[in-house]
């Protein structure tokens, strides 16, 4: 097992010049997960080789922060309405079809820490 | 907010209120708030008074609403901008063509209305996205599979009438609909094929009814808003795997591209393909080093050879029992055993049945999850390692043989040379479609107005250049759509005046979509 481990984390390296983003959740994965951030943020910011949302701040970031939303603890509620509302680099707005203002309210909640 | 042509503020309000009383206080957005929402994320006009802006948003939740909706806005002559989920980013997003028109956006209507496993078709609404039916086909354990273009959140309904692609057998989203529901500019409601019978259980399996065959006529128009789509679907299947077929030299291309078109077209091969060169391709800094320097083609053969990359080469996917799979395999290796030095790899096999969402990605095989018609949005990925602020697409359509393709990649890179955009060694060719290579250019979307409006005026030069070859686009975004409909120039231009002439006719107050593919109503007609 942890052969196989290596050698997908040698492989990604390869391919992507080592993009080091964890291969599994760690503190996120105590907590109930938000149904909002499952249906709508998980497809881009969850860990993954191809996760767009990771991979951004995994640039942005390199490593000051982490890469991984569910595993900030600087994010308030504030911010995470602006970005869901006003989208960033490639990432679009969220429509009051998709997200709903009480389902923001409980999604910023979920990811701000303060 | 910009108002719609020919209404004042008090009108507008008006309607508004009416509006209200349609669909409900909280589902009709006016404030610059919620409507800069609607805006396109990645619109090539960013900064610019251009910009084209909605006056304002309405989400109804039922047919009925839709109805009512359309009949409020011939009274009140607000034009309307038909979305589904709103994500077709590259090609526009949600906003409209004409600033000032309402975005109608059906994301409220998202009811999977049916799933058939023996007959393997459904019946959906607009606001289905691809994840959406996804998760219902699997919480409901049908033995169905769906395809799904790249973007997941996109809405089945809308990729489909955008002419939308995927990569398995089903993945000719528009081809593989049957049967829809369409509310009409006059607000009456039809439904197209066999649906038009009450009661008749073909709607979603004989698509062409009886008489004219007027499905085809929504897609990519703005006659009807879709209420309702039918599409057909993929029977699970026992084995799902993919080969890679590379050729050495680039004068194999001719071979190579012959024998595809011989195994496409004969049916032995049914998943998309992309022609990729790995070398013209390669991020490899010695084979960069050649290209730049012009190098001729032997010495990029024997870097590519000492590397193992092909000079030319497709992945392929194969949808059946494994025995079948494994013959086919065997036929397609021994066609392409014609070209000297042609080699093979394999990519992974999947065996059913077995829990999807436990598929993971691959690092070699970006569309490894697409390939099985599970959604995601790794396409994305791809602008995330470069800090894009979005992307928009210049996607002209050719025959897959070498001599077109060779012609366009020639013309295309003169033409990037000569409008002093970077060098251009390869462009990849996707072949969703049967006998058709889209060449996808990829134009980055910046916050930079100068740089915008340079790509702007290159993107309209490129549909001409491609024109003059007499290629088109398959699909452009609101921004290019009068270009492209230009070159459609056949007899004074006869298929856009005929277009004009079902607009008229159809829709004689111009409510709907103005300018969709570039055809306009009456009244805005030459003035847009």
């Amino acid at each position: 097992m942890q052969t196989r481990v290596v050698a997908a984390l040698a492989a990604m390296v390869a391919t992507f010049g080592g993009v080091g983003v964890p291969a599994q959740q760690t503190a996120a994965a105590a907590r109930a997960p938000d149904p909002t951030f499952e249906k709508w943020c998980s497809h881009c910011h969850r860990s993954g080789i191809y996760m767009a949302g990771t991979l951004g701040l995994q640039r942005k970031y390199n490593g000051s922060k982490p890469a991984l939303l569910e595993e900030r603890d600087d994010l308030t509620v504030a911010s995470v309405k602006v970005f869901v509302r006003h989208g960033s680099n490639s990432m679009p707005p969220f429509r009051k079809t998709e997200i709903s203002d009480a389902e923001l309210d409980a999604l910023a909640s979920y990811l701000a820490k303060q | 907010m910009p108002l719609p042509p020919d209404v004042d503020s008090k009108r507008f309000a008006a309607a508004m209120r009416e509006l209200r009383t349609i669909v409900g206080e909280q589902w009709v957005f006016t404030s610059e708030e919620d409507v800069d929402l609607y805006r396109d994320a990645y619109t090539p006009f960013f900064g610019e008074p251009e910009e084209y802006i909605p006056c304002g948003a309405v989400a109804p939740a039922s047919v009925e609403q839709v109805q009512e909706v359309v009949r409020l806005a011939n009274r009140h002559h607000i034009p309307l901008w038909p979305i589904s989920t709103g994500r077709n980013l590259g090609y526009g997003g949600a906003a409209p063509r004409l600033s000032g028109t309402m975005v109608l956006d059906l994301k409220r209507m998202n009811r999977v209305l049916e799933v058939n496993d023996t007959l393997a078709y459904a019946l959906v609404e607009p606001g289905v996205s691809y994840f959406d039916f996804y998760r219902h086909l699997r919480d409901n354990n049908h033995k169905v599979w769906m395809d799904c273009p790249d973007p997941g959140w996109g809405s089945l309904i809308g990729n489909a009438l955008d002419h939308g692609l995927g990569h398995t057998v089903y993945r000719d989203h528009f081809d593989s609909h049957c049967g829809m529901e369409v509310v009409l500019p006059s607000g009456e409601l039809m439904r197209t094929g066999m649906g038009a019978m009450p009661n008749n259980p073909l709607w979603q399996g004989f698509k062409y009814g009886f008489g004219p065959h007027v499905s085809p006529i929504f897609g990519q128009s703005n006659f009807g808003v879709v209420t309702k789509m039918g599409f057909w679907l993929l029977p699970e299947q026992d084995e799902v795997r993919s080969h890679i077929i590379s050729v050495r030299r680039n004068t194999d291309l001719e071979a190579f591209l012959d024998t595809m078109s011989y195994l496409v077209n004969s049916g032995l091969i049914d998943s998309s393909w992309q022609l990729v060169s790995a070398i013209r391709g390669s991020s490899d800094s010695e084979i960069r080093a050649a290209l730049a320097a012009h190098a001729p083609d032997a010495e990029l053969e024997r870097l590519g050879a000492a590397k193992n990359l092909g000079y030319w080469s497709t992945r392929i996917r194969f949808y059946g029992p494994s025995a079948v799979n494994a013959a086919r395999w065997d036929y397609v290796r021994k066609r392409m055993a014609t070209i000297p030095d042609v080699f093979f790899s394999d990519g992974k096999v999947y065996t059913f049945p077995m829990d999807t969402d436990s598929v993971q990605d691959e690092p070699d095989d970006l569309f490894a999850k697409g390939g099985l018609g599970i959604p995601s949005l790794a396409i994305f990925s791809l602008g995330a390692r470069n800090g894009s602020q979005g992307h928009i697409f210049f996607s002209p359509i050719i025959p897959a043989t070498a001599r077109e393709y060779r012609k366009a990649l020639e013309v295309f890179r003169q033409a990037y040379a000569d409008l002093g955009l970077p060098p251009l060694n390869f462009v990849g060719g996707w072949s969703w479609y049967r006998r058709t290579l889209v060449l996808l250019f990829n134009m980055p979307i910046t916050h930079d107005i100068a740089g915008n409006q340079r790509m702007r005026a290159n993107y309209k030069r490129l549909v001409q250049i491609g024109a003059e070859h007499g290629w088109s686009e398959y699909r452009t975004a609101p921004a290019f759509m009068d270009d492209v409909m230009e070159q459609l120039s056949f007899n004074n231009h006869a298929l856009r005046r005929f277009h004009e002439t079902v607009k008229d006719a159809l829709d004689p107050n111009g409510i709907l979509a103005p300018g969709k593919s570039g055809i306009w109503p009456k009244h805005l007609r030459g003035k847009a």
